[in-house]
């Protein structure tokens, strides 16, 4: 079999960038809870707040620095395998990278490290301002990437020359068409991400009973904000799809498993795209509703597949799957918040241990719902890196062999499979301490300095006094 | 079409500055990292990763933006090099990696404690020869044709490239020992400087090779530095420089606390210095210039207003928090000493 450089490289890049969203997806709405709750700490002074963001700050210390040894490697990927993507669309895509750099990552790092260890250090309103500042940098990082992102999904605002893109207006490049529904899109889906972690480690931390306030108060915070932004999430997923729809009428084809557009097409419940044979297999599928829900009318024209030449049409089964795993996951998730809603109406929330138990398994459902999200927007995109207009085929190192990409391929699984396991049980025995700082770690073994989340539980012991503490 | 004002050397000067301060300061962290694997005792190995621990991810921060820099202000170059020295490139990444998590990990899984010990000191030394290797292959120049590398992927190992591989190793651990010196105390500062007279002599060795090795190797580069009248122009490079390695090995040795770490830097500064001296004004040596792969205007401008911005407020936080971490670390309070 001959190793192709082309694909090998397209499957690196999924391995490194599904491993690196997970982290952005977790710490973007993580940095905005923490200044919530440090915000609320300030005005209450209540312990709760305080121990609950000492808490959710050790957590975000992990994943934030696996977010940043991961996120290095991603700019050099343009590099090492996609250098004539650089080339050609250096022009522009290069400066939003480096705004996202100089407005998003030394904002975070520099005061994360203040963060982590200047409580004592600086004055509180200062402290507080630190987090404040990592959360806009979170959010200030999602801007950029994904108006990047989006403009090679959506280009705009450039001119061609000699197969090289140059930019023409900035304004409608930042601003392409697909830009606002996937940055609103994207960020309320880690915020939501979030808040179901919140959520299933708000349900151990009450259903072990030993912390019960943090427990409660983490519980009734998650829920609150899903029953708002759960439902919001759908509301602009849908005006996301739509916006696909008029400028990526072949990656929404493969979406909905659309063969043959026309007017009053169904929609595709489940079944097989076969690509060979052009159709679905073993399909149930709702007659005309997909023009309805598509174009709100009965008979709205939408084009299929067949519509564009086979080879300008996305890997129809990934986009097709991954879409409806997406959507699912969405149902799912209604189906989880309502319950907890009415569990909460009834004053049960607390006691129904069968709910607590599901809320902790919810834990992954927006890590998987980002995964294929990401996926269906990103094969969706296929055959194509600047949607139609540069081919991924065109893009790739040319010097490239597929040993080496096989080589670096596999380095990069070895390593991603090394540390985030380790990285994953080590925010697994956080959680597993809980919220308020344990005896253990009080005035310390001396002459040993402390680790930098050690000093924080101390401090907190130190903040919250001895009578909450024990 | 000349545009009326050329950015470019703007553009140069930034990402010049963005590289140093990338070297500069993950440097000695990275040469802290490496150090670390000879530290005397458990305590010391503590008082030394907290030397580096709210500072290390803001350092390698501009190594993000050095990477986007090129790409931004000279994209060709970056389509042609990075490519070319893919697989050092790779070998740092992972580095990186393992050793960020070590930072996180070390402490909180105390029945691995020696692997995370040894990954951060493996990663640490690892990366540091990795972007030796990279500088070595770059300043050796690529096999390029039209705007695309067209070498193979392991060109950029040469005895050259592995020597500057290992120079930076004993570079960055130079720095990295200035550092301890200044943020430690009585024996474990004593074991810094010792550590650091070690790395000084590396140093000073590789520095003399190199500037030997590329004059020899390149007959641009010696006419650059051995014409006259360039020769008597460019020799206080060298002259300085040996006066620099003569000035850090006697700080090392009596008790000035900031100067080992102020006289390593000027050697990075100094060798810099030197090896852009032998290149202007190629970007990608022997076949384009900082001017021919420039990015378009447009892009230049687009970003210089936000850079002009951005950067002093980024400079001025950075400093802010290296203020508020200042002072010794000490082992009995913690890192809040």
């Amino acid at each position: 079999m001959r190793l192709d450089p082309e694909f090998l490289s397209r499957l690196q890049f999924a391995w490194v960038i599904g491993w690196h969203i997970l982290l952005p997806a977790f710490t973007v709405g993580l940095a905005s809870f923490i200044a919530l709750l440090e915000g609320v700490y300030a005005l209450t002074r209540r312990p709760v707040f305080l121990n609950l963001s000492q808490f959710w700050l050790r957590i975000f210390a992990v994943s934030f620095g696996m977010g940043v040894v991961t996120g290095i490697v991603m700019p050099f990927q343009f590099g090492t395998n996609w250098s004539r993507f650089s080339d050609a669309a250096g022009n522009i895509v290069s400066p939003l990278l480096a705004y996202e750099g100089l407005t998003a990552f030394f904002l975070e790092a520099t005061f994360l490290g203040v963060l982590l260890f200047g409580r004592k250090l600086v004055p509180p309103a200062m402290h507080f301002v630190a987090a404040v500042l990592v959360a806009v940098g979170t959010l200030s990082s999602s801007f950029w990437i994904l108006a990047t992102n989006s403009w090679m999904q959506t280009p705009a605002g450039y001119e061609v020359i000699d197969g090289r893109f140059f930019p023409k207006d900035w304004f409608a490049i930042v601003f392409n068409p697909s830009f606002p529904f996937r940055l609103a899109h994207t960020v309320s889906a880690f915020y939501v991400t979030t808040a179901f972690v919140v959520l299933g480690v708000g349900a151990y931390t009450v259903r072990r009973g030993q912390w019960l306030a943090e427990g409660r108060a983490m519980l009734r915070l998650a829920l609150w904000f899903l029953a708002i932004f759960v439902p919001v999430q759908i509301v602009l997923g849908d005006l996301h799809g739509l916006n696909t729809l008029e400028h990526q009428p072949a990656k929404l084809a493969a979406m909905e498993g659309l063969w043959d557009g026309g007017r009053g097409v169904p929609a595709s419940i489940i079944g097989w795209p076969d690509a060979a044979e052009q159709r679905n297999l073993a399909e149930i599928a709702i007659p005309r509703v997909g023009s309805l829900y598509l174009t709100h009318s009965w008979d709205g024209e939408v084009k299929g597949l067949k519509d564009f030449p086979a080879d300008q049409r996305p890997p129809v089964a990934i986009v097709y799957f991954a879409f409806r795993i997406m959507v699912g996951i969405a149902v799912l998730m209604l189906l989880v918040v309502a319950t907890g809603l009415v569990l909460m109406a009834r004053g049960r929330l607390d006691g129904s241990r069968w709910y607590l138990r599901l809320c902790q398994f919810t834990v992954c459902l927006g890590f998987i719902a980002v995964i294929a999200g990401w996926t269906t927007t990103e094969v969706g995109r296929q055959p194509w890196t600047v949607y139609g207009l540069m081919r991924t085929a065109d893009s790739v190192t040319p010097s490239l062999t597929g040993p080496d990409v096989l080589a670096s391929l596999l380095l990069y699984i070895i390593v991603y499979l090394m540390i985030y396991p380790a990285g994953l049980a080590v925010m697994l025995r956080f959680v597993w301490r809980g919220p308020m700082p344990t005896g253990e770690a009080a005035p310390v073994e001396s002459g040993r300095p402390k680790s930098p989340i050690e000093a924080l539980r101390s401090e907190a012991l130190r903040a919250t006094g001895p009578e909450t503490a024990t | 079409m000349m545009p009326a004002l050329s950015l470019v050397p703007i553009w140069t000067t930034i990402l010049a500055l963005g590289v140093f301060f990338y070297v500069a300061l993950d440097g000695f962290d990275l040469g802290v990292g490496m150090l670390y694997t000879f530290a005397p005792d458990r305590n010391a190995r503590g008082l030394i990763m907290n030397s580096i621990a709210p500072i290390w991810d803001g350092n390698e921060t501009w190594l993000v933006l050095g990477s986007v820099g090129l790409l931004a202000a000279f994209p060709l170059a970056f389509a042609i090099i990075i490519p070319a020295v893919y697989f050092p490139i790779l070998l740092m990444l992972l580095a990186l990696i393992f050793r960020g998590l070590a930072f996180e990990l070390r402490y909180r899984n105390a029945e691995h404690r020696t692997f995370w010990d040894h990954g951060f000191a493996a990663g640490s030394a690892l990366a540091a020869f990795a972007q030796g290797v990279v500088l070595g292959a770059f300043i050796h120049g690529f096999n390029v044709k039209g705007r695309q590398f067209a070498g193979g992927s392991l060109d950029c190992f040469t005895p050259f490239s592995i020597l500057t591989g290992i120079a930076l190793m004993f570079g960055y651990g130079l720095l990295g020992a200035g550092w301890l010196v200044i943020k430690t105390e009585a024996g474990l500062q004593d074991w810094a400087r010792r550590l650091g007279r070690y790395c000084l002599v590396g140093t000073a060795l590789a520095i003399g090779i190199v500037s030997l090795w590329t004059p020899l190797a390149d007959a641009h580069i010696a006419a650059r530095w051995f014409s006259t009248p360039n020769i008597f122009w460019l020799a206080p490079v060298p002259l300085i420089t040996a006066a620099l390695i003569w000035y850090e090995w006697r700080s090392l040795g009596d008790g000035s606390e900031y100067a080992p770490f102020l006289a390593a830097l000027g050697l990075f500064v100094m060798s810099y210095l030197g090896i852009a001296i032998s290149l202007w004004p190629m970007i990608v040596p022997g076949h384009f210039t900082l001017e021919q792969a420039a990015a378009s205007q447009s892009t230049q401008a687009f970003l210089l207003i936000g850079t002009l911005v951005l950067l002093p407020v980024i400079l001025l936080y950075t400093g802010w928090s290296y203020w508020v971490f200042r002072g010794k670390v000490r082992a009995d309070i913690g890192y809040h000493g």
